[in-house]
């Protein structure tokens, strides 16, 4: 080290919440940014099963009442789902680490309002939904799926590719909070997708047989994520559909928002 | 409340602090630190050391007590501690992605300074702490070291009143620590910043802090300047071991001669010398009249190993690890394999 001269007092002021988010923000868009496994991984897996499903389960569209003859194009909302639920893994694991490191303790002993920290590390996940929703529908189009709702249709998509990122990634900054561990993180994954086997991911609901899944399916928020995704695809402007997917949606952003707040507020206990 | 002028000490009352299902962490201490002082808080691990800080620096409510930090209540005044406080905790708490500049950005944003004062303030602890070529690179990549440094400039960039270093050394090599104590030595000479070290290196209480408090199970066992606690101590101790393991009953009796036992390493004996250092030649004298060969013997001067042992009944947890690394060694003189 070296020594310097004496320093002038930087002027300083009390930074509001949005320029904290802001600060926030940038980090977690960064961090997010420089770690391409999370960002591919989250990318790959939605895909290789798209490939799988959209070849494997093809035969499906004969079915009498199948809307639409490309199994490729009907499957393309479900894997937008599922790059959501990696955002939910990516948004806990990162406050979790944050917590692990001592991290989170550094932001605490700033000016650091709680808020911003929850908008601030969700702007990351919305940037990977970003990407994942460009990525999906870029090869979806390339190996010919289609897309009914048109070019106002894409704009729609992206809006509620965004909505359902930070609603999902909401809950996993909950989960990351509530056991501040990456690895506990980690082993709630797998029940996100107990949510997602359970949907109409697989077949339409008025498909499927009327029984015990079928009732689970209805019941089902991520159903209706996905029928909204599938509605801009197959359908074109299908409102219910979107309202439904939409406000699904934002009731999970204010769940999780909620969730995630009261975490926070257990986790900072700072005086 | 507004701070008093020159209120940059710490002032502890009774702190307590209690964890469900556990002993107390903290069990009422009382402590001061002066406006400019460093302060070494020495203590093993789990004597309560962390914890102290954690309440200090607002990260943990105490259960009992009361602490005024650079003039403000901990528990009623947080948001004012923290704005006066700097805090470097155990572990370097960076994020691996980011690098050096880019967490002083964020630190210097949270703290309100505009982008422009960010930048400068930044860079000129970024160069104060030898971290210019590495600004750029992230920290996943830093040494240990590295990792230390940054954490302080971090500590330092809204310019705090108080410094909080928890165990700042713990696992750096001599070079870095040298480094790092010459620098909390400037800040606390030059700038005037009040400095609260944990550590469990003695020498590193030693070397930096004009008082030590010693912690043991949650209590403050002794508090003074290193000098004061051990001349407390008061006299040096001779540890010898003999050549032949047969021996040491022998060289025990001879050593009741010249004081009363003091504790020494499996296969050594140790006594306190009554009449200080000038009666290691008559020890040596006496082993070689009763023909009991030595292979090792050591006069020690006290130290606040020493003053560790005698306040707790034990040693210091890293402080053989802190003293193999030390520059200075702590014996005022050694002998080998004397006598017959």
């Amino acid at each position: 080290m070296t020594t310097a001269a004496a320093t002038v007092e930087a002027p300083r002021t009390h930074t509001g919440t949005l320029v904290q988010v802001g600060h926030l923000a940038r980090r977690s868009i960064i961090r997010t940014a420089r770690q391409p496994a999370v960002v591919v991984t989250s990318m790959i897996f939605p895909l290789f099963l798209l490939a799988i499903n959209s070849s494997g389960l093809a035969a499906a569209t004969n079915l009498p009442g199948f809307p639409t003859d490309s199994y490729l194009t009907f499957a393309l909302g479900l894997t937008f789902m599922q790059g959501a639920l990696f955002a939910t893994m990516g948004a806990g694991q990162s406050i979790a680490e944050d917590i692990e490191r001592g991290f989170f303790n550094r932001l605490q002993l700033t000016p650091l309002h709680g808020p911003a920290l929850i908008a601030g590390q969700l702007a990351g996940t919305l940037v990977l939904g970003v990407t994942q929703g460009v990525v999906f529908l870029t090869v979806g189009l390339a190996f010919g799926a289609g897309f009914a709702a048109g070019a106002l249709g894409i704009l729609v998509m992206f809006a509620l590719a965004m909505v359902i990122s930070v609603a999902f990634g909401s809950l996993g900054m909950a989960v990351g909070l509530r056991t501040g561990n990456a690895e506990k993180v980690q082993g709630v994954f797998p029940l996100m997708f107990v949510f997602l086997f359970l949907s109409s991911g697989a077949l339409p609901r008025n498909l499927l047989e009327r029984d015990w899944f079928h009732a689970i399916a209805t019941v089902n928020p991520v159903s209706y994520i996905i029928e909204a995704y599938r509605s801009l695809l197959i359908t074109g402007w299908d409102g219910e559909a979107l309202a439904l997917g939409f406000g699904v949606g934002l009731a999970i952003l204010a769940i999780g928002i909620w969730a995630a707040t009261a975490a926070l507020r257990t986790r900072m206990e700072r005086t | 409340m507004t701070p008093k002028a020159h209120d940059n000490g710490i002032e502890v009352e009774a702190l307590v602090r209690e964890f469900k299902k556990g002993p107390r962490a903290v069990d009422g201490i009382n402590l001061e630190v002066k406006p400019g002082e460093i302060y070494g808080f020495l203590g093993p691990n789990g004597a309560g050391k962390s914890t102290t800080v954690h309440m200090l620096t607002t990260l943990l409510p105490p259960t009992a007590g009361t602490a005024r930090v650079a003039g403000y209540d901990v528990v009623r005044e947080g948001p004012d501690v923290r704005d006066s406080i700097g805090v470097a905790l155990q572990e370097a708490a960076l994020d691996p992605f980011l690098t050096a500049r880019e967490h002083m950005r964020l630190q210097a944003g949270m703290h309100g300074l505009t982008k422009a004062d960010s930048q400068r303030r930044g860079d000129e602890l970024i160069e104060r702490v030898g971290l210019a070529e590495a600004a750029g690179r992230k920290v996943g990549g830093y040494s240990g070291g590295m990792k230390r440094r940054l954490d302080l400039a971090l500590a330092l960039v809204h310019e705090p009143r108080v410094l909080f270093l928890d165990e700042p050394t713990t696992g750096l090599d001599v070079q870095s620590r040298t480094a790092l104590w010459d620098e909390v030595t400037r800040l606390s000479r030059q700038n005037g910043v009040t400095v609260f070290l944990t550590t469990q290196y003695l020498e590193e209480a030693d070397a930096l802090a004009q008082r030590v408090g010693i912690i043991d199970t949650g209590r403050i066992v002794a508090e003074g300047t290193p000098d004061s606690l051990k001349a407390e101590i008061g006299r040096p101790t001779v540890e010898a071991i003999p050549s032949n393991e047969g021996d040491l009953e022998r060289m025990e009796r001879v050593f009741e001669l010249f004081g009363e036992k003091a504790p020494a390493a499996l296969g050594a004996v140790g006594v306190r010398l009554r009449e200080g250092a000038e009666e290691l030649a008559p020890v040596v004298r006496a082993l070689d009249a009763e023909n009991i060969p030595v292979h090792n013997l050591e006069i020690h001067a006290p130290t606040l190993d020493d003053v560790f042992l005698a306040k707790t009944g034990k040693r210091l947890e890293g402080a053989d690890a802190g003293e193999e690394e030390a520059a200075e060694p702590r014996t005022t003189g050694e002998m080998e394999a004397v006598g017959a």
